[in-house]
């Protein structure tokens, strides 16, 4: 059976702990949700669980990276954003110190646990604090590398993991780079530029879909949402001329708040959002979930063509 | 603690008063109240107790201090100035634009700084994060920390205080400066926090109570606090807010006070007429 994505982030943990012993883990009573037991097991004497108190886990991993270590700390995605958004502004980024932060069941992700654990404004908190890399990986393979880079990134990282389930978009040997997005579909008539484990496969979906029609859709997976790479969504937008961004998060100060700040000030064209549009989170199976909030290839399509059709409108 | 050592203890503490005063009246403003009441206990430490390398700031096996009560930064950055971490001359740059010494402790900006503070509750939790790291080098060294009695109402302090004392780090010594005052009044009325004894105990520590303006109480407890095996250490000190301003000393006002550099002068020839008549 495939390995969980949780499972790929343990591994990887415990493979960067085997040649660097500055490496630490950090967790708030959530070891089993993250799967970062067997690092336990492994390493006991560099991991910490703190309990039930999340806001002195980061402070705990700050003191600890003051020291040269390199702590990953998890918890759900609510509490790694909402309840600890000051430790983590001041005592690790202000500090300028070197935490990796892990914020697991993104979005609609949370599913059985509802709208209080469902985070849809993580990554529009953390674009907020200057420096900080925001990273969404969308697969196990990108997970893997883009782990191993947030701990060779000499600076606060927010990860948000896709706990549960497994999926495979690139091959072993594929390389990532933090900030460099990557192109998993070229395409001339629209870039639909997803985040994350959800919305990077129905993006591909839809392009499929749209293929039939014949629309060509280009699918970017924009990884690293902190930096944005500016560069390849420009040269996108520029070949493709109209945009659809795709996210399991508030587009507000989402990714798709993130495109539109750029692609307004050096290459407007016509943009549509698939994410949440100022709702709460709630109850309910991935699939519910999906079709209630519109986080599903059909939608993408939907938009593609009315994106295409102000495209067309502007030029004619 | 012998005659020679406490006078030039107190001496020192009357400089580092005075740059702490000089220091803010040169901006006309600052956190008199709170930076008068930690200048005992931090001239103790940086003075006699810890082992510090002005010239190596960051040197591995030093003593690590944590001022959780990051605006008491003027107290704490006229200790580091006498002690040699930086000139003299800087403090007349305290929170002017572009300074090495903000309101507020910076790791980043000033030398001998071990850790970024300023929103009460987050350092304590630090000091045991720098506590674990040490220990886990194997290190001999100790982590001190400085909270405030009003930052001692922040939930955080209590999570860590719990993490402090599950870990054992006996290794981390942590003062209370009980000034008994916090912006919007007494504790007492604010935000009771009393009994401050039984709540460190509850959590594990091994917990004394002292006078926070006496050199001897100080260096006595800090030994105690030393000879620990398996409990961190919380030592509370009972201390008057603007200890040693004439504006200042005992006055709920003096949080965060105007002090002109006229005022500020007047307060040191006092405090050096004090020296003077004994």
């Amino acid at each position: 059976m495939a390995k969980d994505m949780r499972d790929i982030y343990t591994d990887t943990l415990m493979e960067l702990a085997k040649s660097n012993d500055k490496i630490c883990v950090l967790e708030a009573d959530l070891m089993n949700a993250t799967g970062t037991r067997p690092f336990k097991e492994a390493y006991p004497h560099r991991f910490f669980d703190v309990g039930v108190a999340e806001a002195n886990m980061v402070g705990i991993a700050s003191g600890l990276s003051t020291e040269g270590k390199i702590p990953f700390a998890a918890t759900f995605g609510t509490f790694a954003s909402r309840r600890v958004f000051d430790q983590f502004f001041l005592s690790a980024n202000y500090a300028r110190l070197n935490v990796k932060l892990v914020g697991t069941d993104p979005g609609i992700t949370a599913q059985f646990n509802g709208g209080t654990h469902m985070p849809f404004e993580d990554i529009g908190m953390m674009r907020l604090i200057p420096d900080a890399v925001i990273l969404e990986p969308s697969d196990c393979i990108s997970l893997k590398e883009l782990v191993k880079q947030a701990a060779d990134h000499p600076g606060c990282v927010y990860l948000r993991l896709h706990r549960k389930g497994s999926q495979v978009l690139y091959p072993e040997a594929e390389q990532f780079e933090i900030g460099r997005g990557k192109v998993l579909r070229d395409g001339s008539d629209l870039t639909i530029a997803a985040t994350g484990f959800v919305l990077v496969p129905e993006a591909l979906k839809a392009a499929e879909q749209l293929e039939k029609e014949g629309i060509s859709a280009a699918v970017l997976d924009m990884h690293t949402v902190k930096p944005l790479d500016h560069e390849l969504l420009l040269k996108y937008a520029e070949k493709t001329r109209a945009v659809v961004t795709c996210e399991n998060h508030q587009i507000a100060g989402g990714l798709g708040g993130a495109a539109a700040e750029v692609l307004a000030q050096h290459l407007p064209v016509p943009m549509e959002f698939i994410g949440v549009h100022g709702l709460f989170g709630q109850v309910g199976t991935l699939e519910y979930l999906m079709e209630a909030y519109g986080l599903h290839s059909d939608e993408i399509c939907r938009k593609a063509r009315t994106v295409i059709k102000r495209k067309e409108e502007k030029h004619r | 603690m012998d005659t020679q050592l406490h006078t030039a203890l107190k001496n020192k503490a009357r400089e580092v008063r005075t740059h702490t005063l000089l220091s803010i009246g040169k901006l006309g403003v600052g956190h008199v109240g709170g930076s008068l009441s930690v200048t005992e206990v931090l001239t103790y430490l940086y003075f006699y107790e810890m082992e510090v390398h002005p010239e190596a700031p960051r040197h591995p096996d030093r003593d690590r201090l944590v001022l959780s009560k990051g605006h008491a930064g003027p107290a704490l950055y006229s200790v580091l100035a006498l002690k040699g971490f930086f000139p003299l001359s800087m403090l007349d740059t305290l929170n002017q634009g572009g300074t090495s010494l903000p309101s507020h402790c910076d790791r980043t900006r000033t030398p001998g700084i071990d850790m970024t503070t300023g929103s009460l509750g987050q350092g304590l939790s630090a000091a045991v994060g720098i506590a674990l790291a040490n220990r886990m080098d194997g290190r001999k060294n100790y982590v001190y920390a400085v909270i405030g009695d009003g930052e001692s109402q922040e939930g955080q302090i209590w999570e860590a205080a719990m993490s402090a004392g599950h870990f054992g780090l006996s290794r981390l010594i942590a003062y209370t400066d009980y000034n008994k005052m916090q912006i919007d009044g007494t504790t007492k009325d604010i935000m009771n926090i009393d009994t401050l004894e039984s709540k460190w105990l509850s959590f594990g520590w091994n917990v004394q109570r002292i006078d926070g303006h006496n050199f001897t109480e100080i260096a006595d407890a800090t030994a105690r606090a030393k000879s620990q095996q398996c409990r961190p250490s919380m030592i509370i000190l009972d201390t008057v807010k603007g200890k040693g301003c004439h504006l200042a000393e005992g006055k709920l006002s003096s949080h965060n006070m105007p002090l002109s550099e006229e005022e500020a002068r007047e307060s040191v020839r006092i405090l050096e007429g004090e020296q003077i008549n004994g």
